[in-house]
């Protein structure tokens, strides 16, 4: 069975919708290695950053994180991405084909 | 000191408030006006029973004891929300398209409705889910105690089981009025989602005011409480801890899909896809503001409060402990809430998993041609409900009775978190892998369900309640590898993190071996490829072949289930879609899928199937039917390619017959533009003929006879009765050539003899400007075999018209002769202005003149020419390019071969 043909190049609109979603998919790995963050500090010895100062840092990454989703799902609401919805947003195995 | 009793008509009170709330919303909905019932806040605050009492109560103490690990329980579950895009929206669309009533309907649905594999699936949730409604039971209980108890420091009272008991039955009864007013799973419960939203808010806004009270009331400030917490012993001492900030933030991820209580607000009471993209930001700002003040709460807990105080009640006795009555009930009843909330929803969820996939298949079991001859399942299926309810309701009360109430809140948490995450695999797995298998999706839960229970939920009783001390210790028969919180000799981990690591590892890897080893049953293929191309292609593959089946007996059944008018509605609409009049559609398979989804959204996938397939008598797909249905695609590909086939040469043939239609008009045209050419030109001689003769007959009548005038009449005449004669031989000449009637007279000469006689016979007659003729006697010693005559008669012709039309000074016409090869070719080039570009193709057709040209003739020459180099086997074309008109005669040489 041949692959579904699929335009090489789209509109502007249905470009903007796909990075959006790139965006969408990108965001939780970048909120995953900011709050895994912490973890590369130094435990011991003066310089240490401290509870105080870790809960601030969590906070602060969380709220940025809240942000950036709401910004995105705000730009889903305005129907960037509706025009693009209906196509497979990945090239999916045609059924019957595994 | 507060009184109990106020306590308990407070109590009464909110849960009578979340009564007529809960009531509201069903009267609203019932009525149609659902739009605010619709919102995505309605959506996420609903989501909210992720925060439990553990969060309200537990997280504070879990901070006061653990530092800063709490807060990896609600970053997982944000990361998930905000990447909503990596999965969650292919979840819930399948959730909605395949009416999907629970997690285990969701396994089983996808590797092939298997029944086994829901009940698995439901006695794992049962197990994962009673210890943490024996916590909610729990932390009201406690936080009743706390009321009552005067001195934090003391221990609870002993008994505490009477407020247990009243929670337990109050939640049952709740849950049962408001859990199963409708059959259909799949719908709404529009009252419990509106009494938890409104109960997430109660949370939500006590914390909050707690929080508020603590920073601001008692430390003084942000920046004060900042200080507090560098300063506390306790929590300065925290150290992160790799393993376990990332293993419980993975944990909490997978938990939050897996729980079946989120999987119920989150999949199954969703109204609106779209509710997502709202929640995706805004949930996470929920745990976000949920979690904002557990730490200050705690280090003021720790501060304030003695030594011995149990820190998972800081939220109500910081507030009693600084005289703050009304808060410390406002936090009562936050508290309340978030157990309430959690308890009501999982006991739905897990009702709905027990009477689906335990009870409905054993009942069918039992009453062996149940669905069409019992009596109302309907009154079954809702009795199974309620009693499932009142049933988990009472296991967690249980649970809490034998565990003692002893252990950690959080620490019960995190257990039942990671039994129930043994589900993550088999479902990512089948949400985006087509290859995942039952069997492999049944040993991989197994697998990891079993290595839960011995690494981690069993030893939690503590040594010799469940597994004796000696095995834990030492392994089982002393096998020092198999010990509990070692195996595989992996020791000095968190046992929490330790278990989770070995289960969910063990877990997959089976899954993943035992899929890739196995074969798919025909109906988990079909399922399969529906969930993982759920957002790609709509529809998909039949899983039922229509048939005998009576579309009567059917309706019947769904009557029985859905409800007579719910079932008359569908059979009415589906008859209409096929065109039928009537209660009574065919039993097509389009048909009997529309049912089985309604059905399913009843009773679970698994039982609607086993359902449908009594009744259609086991029609069941087969290998064979799959066979046939590919079979027949192929056919009708086959058929289609044939089609196309056919098409392409129906449109070639009209495209022939177009062009001969064309060229039919053309010549038509073509014949018309002949006659009026042959009339006009027979009729200016004629013309001529006639005057004259007028002029000789009435001569010497009125006047002096002229000889001379006489003589140059008549000459005038014969002239033009010349010219007729000679147009009148041409066209007969080319109506012989033509018709083909016209017979060769082949002879040998050669091309050069030819030529001479062309020159002197174009030459002689005719007067006019010199032509000098330029040849190359050297390359005309052609031999040739053809009729000579003709040939000769082409010369002659372009010669003669060489003469005629070369307007230059010094006319000059140049014969080149080439041979070799198949061809003999004879150019005859002049040295005139040429023919112009858009007449070259129109020179060899009849009546062709070029411009204005007066030189006589009727244009019949050249057309004659290509008439008999075409009987000759040759050509003769217009030779562009070569400064003046050109012409090229070629003929086969083949003829001149044979002659020597």
């Amino acid at each position: 069975m041949s692959a579904p043909r699929r335009p090489v190049f789209v509109s502007r609109d249905a470009y903007r919708s796909r990075r959006l979603k790139d965006a969408a998919r990108l965001l939780p790995v970048l909120g995953a290695a900011l709050f895994a963050l912490p973890l590369l500090w130094r435990s011991e010895g003066a310089a240490t950053v401290g509870t105080a100062g870790t809960l601030l840092f969590i906070f602060v990454v969380w709220a940025g994180l809240i942000l950036s989703a709401f910004l995105i799902a705000r730009q889903f609401e305005s129907g960037a991405a509706d025009g693009a919805e209906a196509e497979p947003d990945r090239a999916e195995p045609p059924p019957g084909a595994d | 000191m507060v009184s109990l009793n106020l306590l308990a008509v407070i109590c009464f009170g909110y849960v009578a408030f979340l009564f007529a709330v809960a009531f509201a919303a069903e009267r609203a909905a019932a009525a149609g006006r659902t739009a605010w019932l619709r919102s995505p806040w309605v959506y996420t605050l609903s989501l909210s029973i992720y925060c439990t009492a553990w969060t309200f109560y537990g997280a504070v103490g879990y901070a006061a004891r653990s530092g800063l690990e709490f807060l990896t329980i609600y970053l997982g579950p944000t990361l998930v929300m905000v990447g909503w895009w990596w999965g969650l929206n292919k979840l819930v669309h399948i959730g909605r398209t395949q009416r999907i009533t629970s997690i285990a309907d969701l396994i089983s649905s996808r590797y092939g409705k298997s029944s086994l594999l829901a009940a698995g699936v439901t006695v794992l949730a049962v197990v994962g889910t009673t210890p943490y409604i024996a916590l909610q039971l729990q932390s009201v209980t406690l936080s009743v105690a706390a009321f009552a108890q005067p001195d934090p420091a003391q221990p609870v009272p002993a008994d505490p089981s009477a407020t247990a008991v009243w929670v337990a039955v109050g939640l049952a009864i709740f849950t049962v009025i408001f859990g199963t007013r409708n059959l259909d799973a799949n719908e709404r419960h529009h009252g419990v989602v509106m009494a938890i939203a409104v109960e997430a808010v109660v949370k939500l806004f006590a914390l909050l005011a707690v929080g508020v009270f603590v920073v601001w009331g008692i430390a003084g400030g942000a920046g004060a409480i900042v200080e507090r917490i560098q300063a506390s012993p306790e929590l300065s001492a925290w150290r992160i801890d790799g393993a376990r900030w990332a293993g419980l933030t993975f944990l909490a991820a997978a938990a939050f899909l897996c729980l079946p209580r989120m999987f119920q607000v989150m999949v199954v009471e969703l109204e609106d896809e779209r509710h997502l993209r709202t929640a995706s930001w805004a949930f996470p700002l929920y745990v976000f503001l949920i979690s904002l003040f557990v730490v200050p709460i705690a280090v003021v807990g720790l501060e304030a409060l003695p030594a011995g105080a149990n820190p998972d009640l800081f939220v109500l006795t910081v507030p009693l402990a600084f005289g703050q009555e009304g808060l410390a009930f406002l936090a009562f009843l936050g508290g309340f809430s978030a157990a309430t909330s959690m308890v009501i929803v999982a006991a739905i969820a897990l009702s709905t998993m027990v009477s689906n996939h335990i009870v409905m298949p054993i009942w069918l079991r039992l009453t062996r041609r149940g669905a069409s001859v019992s009596g109302d399942v309907r009154h079954v299926v809702m009795l199974a409900r309620r009693l499932s309810i009142a049933g988990v309701v009472f296991l967690g009360y249980l649970y809490y009775r034998l565990s003692g109430g002893g252990a950690a809140l959080a620490a019960i948490g995190l257990i039942a978190f990671a039994g129930i995450a043994q589900v993550l695999p088999a479902m990512i797995g089948g949400l985006f892998w087509r290859g995942a298998t039952r069997n492999g999706a049944m040993a991989g839960i197994a697998g990891g369900f079993a290595l839960w229970l011995y690494t981690l939920f069993l030893p939690s009783f503590g040594p010799d309640v469940v597994l004796p001390a000696a095995l834990m210790a030492e392994g089982p028969f002393g096998i020092g590898w198999l010990r509990p919180y070692a195996l595989f000799g992996i020791e000095g981990l968190d046992p929490l993190i330790h278990s989770v690591l070995w289960s969910l590892s063990i877990n997959t890897v089976l899954f993943l071996a035992v899929s890739l080893a196995s074969f798919p049953e025909p109906l988990e293929r079909l399922q399969g490829a529906q969930f993982v191309s759920a957002l790609g292609t709509p529809g998909g593959a039949r899983s039922w072949q229509g048939g005998a089946v009576q579309t009567e007996d059917l309706m019947v059944m769904a009557q029985r289930i859905l409800g007579p008018s719910e079932a008359q509605a569908l059979f009415r609409r589906e008859a209409a879609r096929q065109g039928l009049g009537g209660y009574l559609p065919e039993a097509s398979p389009e048909f009997l899928e529309v049912l089985e989804r309604e059905l399913s959204g009843s009773v679970g996938a698994a039982t609607a199937h086993a359902m449908l397939a009594q009744m259609v008598g086991g029609m069941q797909v087969s290998v064979q039917d799959l066979l046939a249905v590919a079979d027949e695609t192929a056919q009708i590909m086959e058929y289609s390619a044939r089609l196309e086939a056919q098409q392409e040469e129906l449109t070639r043939t009209a495209r022939q017959l177009r062009e001969a239609n064309e060229k039919l008009t053309r010549l038509s045209v073509q014949k018309d533009a002949f006659l009026s050419q042959i009339s006009h030109e027979l009729r200016t001689p004629m013309t001529s003929i006639r005057a004259f003769s007028e002029i000789l007959r009435e001569m010497g009548k009125d006047g002096p006879f002229d000889p001379d005038d006489q003589a140059r009449y008549a000459s005038i005449i014969h002239d033009e009765a010349i010219r007729l004669t000679r147009l009148l031989d041409d066209l007969l000449d080319l109506s012989v050539l033509e018709n083909g009637q016209v017979s060769l007279n082949i002879r040998e000469g050669t091309l050069s003899d030819l030529i001479d006689h062309a020159v002197a016979t174009a030459a002689a007659g005719e007067d006019g400007p010199d032509l000098r003729i330029r040849r190359d006697r050297g390359a005309e010693r052609l031999p040739l075999v053809t009729d000579l005559d003709r040939l000769s008669q082409v010369f002659i012709n372009l010669i003669a018209n060489a003469r005629k039309y070369c307007l230059s000074e010094a006319p000059q016409l140049t014969i080149r002769a080439g041979g070799g090869g198949a061809w003999i070719t004879v150019d005859f080039i002049d040295n005139g202005q040429g023919i112009p570009r858009e007449q070259q193709d129109m020179i060899f057709e009849k009546f062709a003149r070029i411009g204005d040209q007066e030189a006589g003739g009727a244009g019949l020459g050249l057309a004659i020419c290509r008439e008999i180099m075409a009987r000759l086997g040759g050509t003769i074309a217009y030779l562009p390019g070569q400064g003046g008109a050109a012409f090229r005669v070629r003929l086969p040489a083949r003829a001149a071969l044979a002659a020597q």
